[in-house]
């Protein structure tokens, strides 16, 4: 049996003596498009940045093809192979979009630190980003300070930044946070083309997106994950239907889906 | 594909060919500058700007391209320029044979040297913290300077004789303009090396730091680490600024690497503007002037170097650089000339504004000082007696009205800069 792309072991996360996330046991295999869902506050985004290696772990494990990076610096976490998107954009506003989607190679492509070699000379970055600037898009935004796009631009641009390093594990914050119907429409078409033959965790609110793209789903509720299945059967789960109760819109996303 | 290939190549190639003619410029005015300028006084001024523009790009390593504000710089151009001055002497003692052109290079490695040791601690966190770590630091060099003679050779300072060790081409750097000459070498290259550093994957990525930390972590860089780099090529350049200053002026004391010198160096980049590469050197440029012009008319030259940075700060944040940036749409579009006549309107209003208050300042300053008896002083070549009314009068006159006219004015200028850079203007002005 191969090692799950991302593993989590009684994960805990408290602030001060509010428990977020309350152990979590969580195992994402390799290659499956994995989506969290669960009501707003539910510690999505925490889990995220627990596994990102932005938040420490009270408690538990992460491991990451089988290594433990629990503790892990980002950095460290994203060279092993990781790279994860926000919810709240996070680019490099005054460089320009072709520039931030470039900075997301560099260390990838092998060029760490280093001071003696000249960016423009290296041909194949500039290749790439092109392309990937192509992907998401934005080719004709190449030149422009990143801090000037609109917000459905921001958006695509932050997904370009994730995947720029070529990491083999994606993790999409609410990718189609704010986006109209059009733009979920294409940012769905992006997520499942940049996905291909990769590991992708994802939080979405948007049921559609989450039915159509996801080979997985797993609930979380109250920093718990009450299901973990495939779509199909999440749909019938008594608990998730019953968890979603409470917000009867999501409920009736969820049965339309 | 092989159409956006190629014209994306032959674009590259011009840009290679725009900025190499940029360099070979720059080359062929520095050269030619000491014809036009001749008096010692010119040769004496450019060497100092010279050392100032490689000073405040160093500086701006930091601030303009890696988000890191220092109020301690000083100490890496002074400790490099400490260390410069002591190998002229061991050359001079005849401890070693080293040419004292190259000694400038020994300065930059010995600010790295104290950058590196200092950054490892002082470059954890940026904003408040580095910038309180640097003051401190600062001070606490400063004092040491006084503490550590052997050194830093007490309050006198330590000196030597540039003239010592071999030369090259048959200079020896005796005359001024021999250590012109050797200083627009050492500008040129370190100007070179410090705009290619930009360029590069640490450089590039010092950008990224300054713009969003937290991001640079998530595409696998240690924030640290990117200022780190920066921080020590910053104390590099600086040391080399500051070998320079040993040569050209044979002494260095405590005063090179104090709070004050500091203080200038952050002028220069902001006057300047730190968001463009070339802003430090216009702001070094200016800075000098007033520094050495302006100081030979008036002791109350640092006043006005003071409000020359508050109305930056104030009113262009982007700095003189990002005053001229501001008009290339202008220029781009051909409109330039329809900015002359709104300029010109307000070069009176602003003229007697500033000649008001220049004069107020300067009869303030000489009434205080004047030597009793001495009523009379000269204001803009004009003698005037500063206990009679009149002259405070006019000048007070004169701020109100120029003060006043600049803000009535002032609308309408930006309503015409705003229809010369606009693209939808086009249409309304057929
Ligand atoms: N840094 C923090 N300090 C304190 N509480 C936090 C912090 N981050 C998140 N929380 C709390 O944790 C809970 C879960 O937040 P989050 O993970 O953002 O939820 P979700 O992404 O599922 O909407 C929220 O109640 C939030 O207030
Ligand atoms: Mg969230």
């Amino acid at each position: 049996m191969t090692e799950p792309a991302i593993r989590l072991r009684d994960l805990r996360k408290n602030f001060g003596r509010t428990e977020i996330i309350r152990g979590v046991d969580l195992e994402i295999g390799k290659g499956t498009r994995h989506a969290i869902i669960g009501p707003n506050g539910a510690g999505k985004s925490t889990l995220f940045h627990l596994i990102s290696g932005k938040y420490e772990p009270s408690g538990g494990q992460i491991f990451l093809h089988g290594e433990d990076i629990s503790g892990k610096l980002p950095f460290e976490i994203n060279r092993q192979g990781l790279s994860r998107s926000f919810q709240v954009t996070n680019i490099f506003p005054r460089m320009s979009v072709f520039e931030n989607v470039r900075c997301g190679m560099l260390w990838s492509a092998g060029y760490r630190y280093a001071f003696w070699r000249l960016v423009d000379q290296l041909r194949d970055l500039t290749e790439e980003s092109e392309r990937i600037l192509e992907e998401i898009g934005l080719a004709d935004r190449r030149d422009i300070p990143a801090g000037v796009l609109t917000y459905a631009e921001q958006r695509a641009l932050e997904i370009g930044i994730t995947i720029a390093g070529g990491a083999d594990v994606i993790m999409l914050d609410e990718p189609t946070a704010g986006m109209s119907r059009s733009e979920t429409d294409q940012a769905v078409e992006l997520i499942r083309r940049i996905s291909e033959g990769k590991t992708l965790v994802m939080v979405e609110h948007d049921m559609g997106v989450v039915f159509d793209l996801a080979d997985k789903i797993s609930v979380l509720v109250y920093g718990e994950l009450i299901a973990t299945d495939t779509p199909e059967r999440i749909r019938g789960n008594k608990a998730v239907q019953e968890a979603y109760l409470g917000t009867a819109e999501e409920a009736e996303e969820m049965a339309d889906a | 594909m092989s159409v956006i290939a190629t014209t994306g190549a032959a674009t590259t190639r011009r840009a290679t060919f725009r900025r190499l003619a940029v360099w070979l410029v720059s080359a062929a005015v520095l050269l030619i500058l000491p014809q036009i300028f001749t008096s010692g006084l010119a040769v004496t001024v450019m060497n100092q700007m010279g050392i100032a523009i490689v000073f405040a790009l160093s500086y701006n390593m930091m601030l303009g391209q890696g988000g890191m504000l220092s109020f301690g710089h000083a100490v890496y151009f002074g400790l490099g320029g400490f260390f410069a001055m002591h190998m002229i002497d061991w050359v001079d003692q005849q401890l070693f044979v080293f040419p004292i052109y190259l000694t400038p290079f020994m300065g930059g490695l010995f600010g790295l040297f104290m950058a590196l040791v200092i950054g490892s601690f002082s470059t954890r966190r940026a904003g408040t913290v580095f910038a309180m770590i640097s003051l401190g630091i600062g001070e606490l060099v400063a004092a040491l300077s006084l503490i550590l003679v052997v050194f830093f050779g007490g309050e006198e300072g330590v000196s030597g004789d540039r003239t010592t060790g071999p030369g090259i081409f048959g200079f020896n750097f005796l005359q001024d303009i021999e250590v012109y000459y050797l200083i627009a070498v050492w500008v040129l290259v370190a100007v070179l090396f410090m705009y290619l550093f930009s360029r590069t994957p640490a450089g590039r990525m010092a950008n990224a730091v300054r713009d969003n930390p937290e991001r640079a972590e998530f595409v696998g860089y240690s924030q640290r680490t990117v200022r780190l780099i920066s921080f020590c090529a910053a104390g590099f350049f600086a040391g080399i600024a500051g070998g320079l200053f040993a040569i050209n002026y044979e002494i260095l004391t405590e005063q090179n690497l104090n709070a004050t010198t500091s203080g200038g160096v952050l002028l220069m980049a902001y006057i300047g503007g730190i968001g463009y590469f070339i802003g430090p050197i216009v702001g070094a440029v200016i800075f000098t002037l007033l520094q050495t012009v302006l100081s030979g008319y008036t002791d109350l030259w640092v006043l006005y170097v003071g409000l020359v940075f508050l109305a930056t700060v104030l009113y262009v944040p982007t700095g003189l650089t990002g005053i001229m940036m501001m008009h290339v749409p202008a220029w781009r579009l051909g409109r330039l000339r329809s900015l002359v006549v709104p300029y010109l309107t307000m070069v009176i209003p602003v003229a007697m504004l500033f000649c008001g208050l220049v004069g107020l300042l300067e009869m303030f300053h000489y009434r205080n000082g004047a030597p009793t008896g001495e009523v009379e002083m000269t204001v803009f070549y004009v003698t005037v007696d500063f206990t009679s009314p009149l002259p405070w009068a006019v000048f007070t006159a004169l701020t109100l009205a120029g003060g006043y006219l600049t803000r009535r004015l002032a609308p309408a200028v930006a309503a015409s800069f705003q229809a010369a850079t606009s693209y939808d203007a086009k249409g309304s002005s057929a």
